[in-house]
C-alpha cells in the first residue's frame, strides 16, 4: 500500500522501512526535523507503535484460542487523552485473493453454529423451535439432522429457565448456544445472564465461568409493535463480565459467532430479523473468525466520522454514499463489537476527521451513542471540531402504525443532517 | 406421583457406628463454625450479609452422605453448612466471610458467593431461586457428558414460589436430568412463615403438576434425611428424572444476623431446640449404644472447636485483597 504524509517539512528519521505492509492507520511513519533540530538527535527515539502493533498482530492471529481476544481490550475505560492510538487494521481478516461466496446472514450464521459443533462435542444449541422446527427464524436449519436431538435441542416456552440451565451447562464444562427467539424475550431471563452468567467469574476468584453464547435477533423487525422492537445493545454493554457482539454483514456475523461460541466468557450476540436475509460476501475459508473486541473501517473517508453497528450500518452506509456524491468523504466504522468498545479505532479515526456521529436504532439516553461521545469527549477533546452528535431510535416505545414506526426509527436523512450540523455545512 | 412417605420415622435400617461418628463430627463442625462465624460477625470482622445455618445441620450433613464427591451440589445464600459438607476447607470459607486474600473467592464474594471446582460445589448463590436452573443446568451436562454423576439443588422454602423453580421442574421431568431437588423447609421465608406464603404448603407436592414424585422428610434427624437421600439419589442417577425432597427442618437463629425475629416466639424457638435438636440426638444415640464416651465426645468437641478456631485465626490473618485485584477475574 502506498501512503501520503499529510505533513511537509524535511524527514529526519524513516521508522517503517519501504514496501513494509499492513502498517496501521495513524502509525508514525517518519519524524519530520523541527527547526534547527539535527537528524542524529533522532537516533535514540524508540517508536514505541512497534512492539504494541506486533503483539496485537499476535493477538488477532490467535483469535481462534478462547478468550485471548476479548481479555485483552477489556480493561477499564480511563479518561486519559490518548494521542498515538493504534487502528485495529481489519483488512487482514481476509487473505488477498480468497474465494467469495455470496451468502444471507441467515445462513452464515448456521455455518458458524454447524462448523462450531463439528469441531467440539460440548458445543450444543437450545431454544425455543430450533429443532424440529428449523428455527422460528430458520437460523438453525438443518442443524437437527446433522447433530441430533441431544445437541439440538427443544426447548418449552421458558426462557428464565431454560437461560440459567445453560449457564449452568456452561459452569460444569458444556459451551452452550441458548437462542432467544428474540432478545424481547429475554428479559425474563435477564437475572440468569447478569447475576448468573456475567458475574460468576468475578464472584468465583476466576474459578468458575460460563463460557457461553447467548443469541438471537435484536431490535426492530417491522410492524411487530412495542413489546416486540427493542435494541439492547447498551442494556447489556453495561454489564462487566459479558461481551456484546451485534454484526452487521454476513461474513462479519459467522467470523464473530465462530468466535463468540470460542470465546471464554458469556457473549451477548445480537441478530437482526432483517438482516437475515440479506446476502454478502463471505469468504470461503476452512476456519474463518474475526476477532471480538475489534472493530472495523467499512468505509474510508477524511470528512467525518460515523460510527453504528448492526442495522444501524445501513443507514450509516448509506448516508455516506449519499454524501460522497456531494462531496463529503465519510469514514464508516462499524464497531461489530460494543463490549468491549475498540476505542482506539474510533479515535483514531476522529483525530483524523475531527467530527463524530454516532448511529443505532436503540433509545437515546444511556445509549451506545451516549457512551462513544462520552468517551471521545474524554479522549479526543482537541481534537474536535464540533459536538459529537448522535442518530437514534426516538425517545418513545415503538409504534405500530407504519408512518410512526418510519418515525421513530432512525433515517439515512437524520444521518445526511447529523453530518452536515458537524461540517457545518447546514 | 407425590407421596407422603413415613413423614418422621425411618426404618430400622442398622446405620453402622463410623457413619454416625462422621454425622456427629460434620454437623458439630457446622454447628460450631456458624456459631462463630456469628461471634465475629458481632465483632465486626465480617459485614454485609450473614445467615447462618445453625438448627439445620442434619440436612446437608444426611444428604452429603448419600452422594459421592464426583456429584455436584448448588445451593442458594445460607451455604456455610454446604461448603464444610462438601469437603471444603473451613479456613477458605471463614477467610472469604472476613474478605480476605486467603478466602475461596479472594475475598471478592463474600458469605454468599463462594464456590469450589475442587470439591464440585457450584455456589454460593444470592438471588432466590436461581440456583434451580443453574442446578438443573448442571444435571443436564451430567447426562449430556454421560458422567453417571447427579446433582444436589438445595432451596429454601422461600424459593419455591419463584417461577423458575417450576420451568427447571418442567425441564428436569421432561428430559430425564439426575437432579435431586431438597427443599429446606424451615419454616420462614425470612420473616414470611410458610402458610402465609405458599397456597400448598406441603412443598414436597410442588412437583405434582410436571410428574416428578416427591417425599416429606423429617430434617431434624441425619438417619431420616440419609436414608430418604440414599432412595432420591439412586433414583436420580438410575435415569428416571428428578426427586423432590422437602426437608422439615428449623434455623434457630434470624434469617440473618440483622434480623430481630420477631415473627415467632422465643418460646417457639426454645422448643425446637430442646425437643428436637439434630445434634444433640445423634449425641444421645452415641452415648446410648455406647460408641462414645462422654470424655471421647469432649475430645471431639475439642478437635472440632481448635479447627474452628484455625480458621477464624486464618482468617483475621490472610490479608485484604490487593487493590490489583478489583481489575481481575471479570473477562478471561
Amino acid at each position: 500500500m502506498e501512503v501520503e504524509a499529510v505533513d511537509e517539512g524535511v524527514i529526519g528519521k524513516i521508522l517503517i522501512d519501504a514496501d513494509t505492509d499492513n502498517v496501521a492507520v495513524n502509525t508514525p511513519i517518519a519524524l519530520l526535523l523541527e527547526d534547527g533540530e539535527d537528524s542524529a538527535s533522532l537516533d535514540n527515539y524508540d517508536a514505541s507503535g512497534g512492539s504494541e502493533n506486533t503483539a496485537k498482530e499476535e493477538e488477532a492471529a490467535s483469535a481462534k484460542e478462547e478468550s485471548s481476544n476479548s481479555s485483552a481490550s477489556a480493561s477499564s475505560s480511563g479518561s486519559s487523552v490518548s494521542t498515538g492510538v493504534d487502528a485495529y487494521d481489519a483488512s487482514g481478516e481476509i487473505p488477498e485473493g480468497t474465494e467469495m461466496v455470496k451468502m444471507s446472514v441467515r445462513e452464515a450464521l448456521r455455518d458458524a453454529m454447524a462448523e462450531e459443533m463439528r469441531s467440539d462435542e460440548r458445543v450444543f444449541v437450545m431454544g425455543e423451535e430450533v429443532a424440529e422446527y428449523q428455527g422460528a427464524y430458520k437460523v438453525t436449519q438443518g442443524l437437527l439432522d446433522e447433530f441430533g436431538a441431544k445437541r439440538v435441542i427443544d426447548t418449552p416456552i421458558t426462557e428464565h429457565g431454560f437461560a440459567g440451565v445453560g449457564v449452568g451447562a456452561a459452569f460444569h464444562g458444556l459451551r452452550p448456544i441458548v437462542e432467544f427467539m428474540t432478545f424481547n424475550f429475554a428479559m425474563q431471563a435477564i437475572d440468569q445472564i447478569v447475576n448468573s452468567a456475567a458475574k460468576t467469574r468475578y464472584m468465583s476468584g476466576g474459578q468458575m465461568a460460563s463460557p457461553m453464547v447467548f443469541r438471537g435477533p435484536n431490535g426492530a423487525a417491522s410492524r411487530v409493535g412495542a413489546q416486540h422492537s427493542q435494541c439492547f445493545a447498551a442494556w447489556y454493554a453495561h454489564v462487566p463480565g459479558l461481551i456484546v457482539v451485534a454484526p452487521h454483514t454476513a461474513a462479519d456475523a459467522k467470523g464473530l459467532l465462530k468466535s463468540a461460541i470460542r470465546d471464554a466468557n458469556p457473549v451477548i450476540f445480537l441478530e437482526n430479523e432483517i438482516l437475515y436475509g440479506q446476502s454478502f460476501d463471505v469468504p470461503v475459508l476452512d476456519d474463518f473468525t474475526i476477532p471480538l473486541g475489534k472493530a472495523k473501517v467499512a468505509r474510508s473517508g477524511d470528512d467525518v466520522t460515523i460510527v453504528s453497528f448492526g442495522m444501524g450500518m445501513t443507514y450509516a452506509l448509506e448516508a455516506a454514499e449519499k454524501l460522497a456524491e456531494e462531496g463529503v468523504n465519510a469514514e464508516v466504522i462499524d464497531l461489530r463489537t460494543i463490549r468491549p468498545l475498540d476505542m482506539d479505532t474510533i479515535i483514531a479515526s476522529v483525530q483524523k476527521t475531527n467530527r463524530c456521529v454516532t448511529v443505532e436504532e436503540g433509545w437515546p439516553q444511556h445509549g451506545v451513542g451516549a457512551e462513544l461521545s462520552a468517551q471521545i469527549m474524554e479522549k479526543a477533546f482537541d481534537y474536535l471540531d464540533a459536538p459529537v452528535l448522535r442518530v437514534s431510535g426516538k425517545d418513545v416505545p415503538m409504534p405500530y402504525a407504519a408512518n410512526l414506526e418510519k418515525l421513530a426509527l432512525p433515517s439515512v436523512r437524520e444521518v445526511i443532517d447529523a453530518v452536515n450540523a458537524v461540517t457545518y455545512r447546514s | 406421583m407425590a407421596k407422603k412417605a413415613s413423614t418422621t420415622r425411618r426404618k430400622t435400617k442398622k446405620v453402622d457406628k463410623e457413619e454416625i461418628q462422621k454425622y456427629y463430627r460434620d454437623m458439630l463442625l457446622i454447628r460450631r463454625f456458624e456459631e462463630k462465624a456469628g461471634q465475629i460477625y458481632g465483632m465486626g470482622l465480617i459485614g454485609g450479609f450473614c445467615h447462618l445455618y445453625i438448627g439445620q445441620e442434619a440436612v446437608v450433613v444426611g444428604m452429603q452422605s448419600a452422594i459421592t464427591e464426583d456429584d455436584a451440589v448448588i445451593t442458594s445464600y445460607r451455604d456455610h453448612g454446604h461448603m464444610l459438607a462438601c469437603g471444603m476447607d473451613p479456613k477458605g470459607v471463614m477467610a472469604e466471610l472476613t474478605g480476605r486474600e486467603g478466602g475461596y473467592s479472594k475475598g471478592k464474594g463474600g458469605s454468599m458467593h463462594m464456590f469450589s471446582k475442587d470439591k464440585n460445589f457450584y455456589g454460593g448463590h444470592g438471588i432466590v431461586g436461581a440456583c434451580v436452573p443453574l442446578g438443573t443446568g448442571l444435571a443436564f451436562s451430567q447426562k449430556y457428558q454421560d458422567t453417571g454423576n447427579v446433582t444436589l439443588c438445595y432451596m429454601g422454602d422461600g424459593t419455591v414460589n419463584q417461577g423458575q423453580v417450576y420451568e427447571s421442574f418442567n425441564m428436569a421431568e421432561l428430559w430425564d436430568l439426575p437432579v435431586v431437588y431438597v427443599i429446606e423447609n424451615n419454616e420462614y421465608a425470612m420473616g414470611t412463615s410458610v402458610k402465609r406464603a405458599s397456597s400448598q404448603p406441603e412443598l414436597f407436592r410442588r412437583g405434582e403438576s410436571f410428574n416428578v414424585p416427591g417425599e416429606q422428610v423429617d430434617g431434624m434427624d441425619v438417619f431420616a434425611v440419609a436414608e430418604a437421600g440414599r432412595k432420591a439419589v439412586e433414583w436420580a442417577r438410575s435415569g428416571k428424572g428428578p426427586y423432590i425432597l422437602e426437608m422439615k427442618t428449623y434455623r434457630y437463629r434470624g434469617h440473618s444476623m440483622s434480623d430481630p425475629a420477631k415473627y415467632r416466639s422465643k418460646e417457639e424457638v426454645n422448643k425446637k431446640r430442646a425437643e428436637s435438636d439434630p445434634i444433640e440426638k445423634v449425641r444421645e444415640k452415641l452415648l446410648n449404644e455406647k460408641i462414645y464416651t462422654e470424655d471421647e465426645l469432649k475430645e471431639i468437641d475439642k478437635e472440632v472447636k481448635s479447627i474452628v478456631a484455625q480458621a477464624v485465626e486464618f482468617a483475621q490473618e490472610s490479608p485484604e485483597p490487593h487493590p490489583d485485584e478489583l481489575m481481575t477475574d471479570i473477562v478471561a
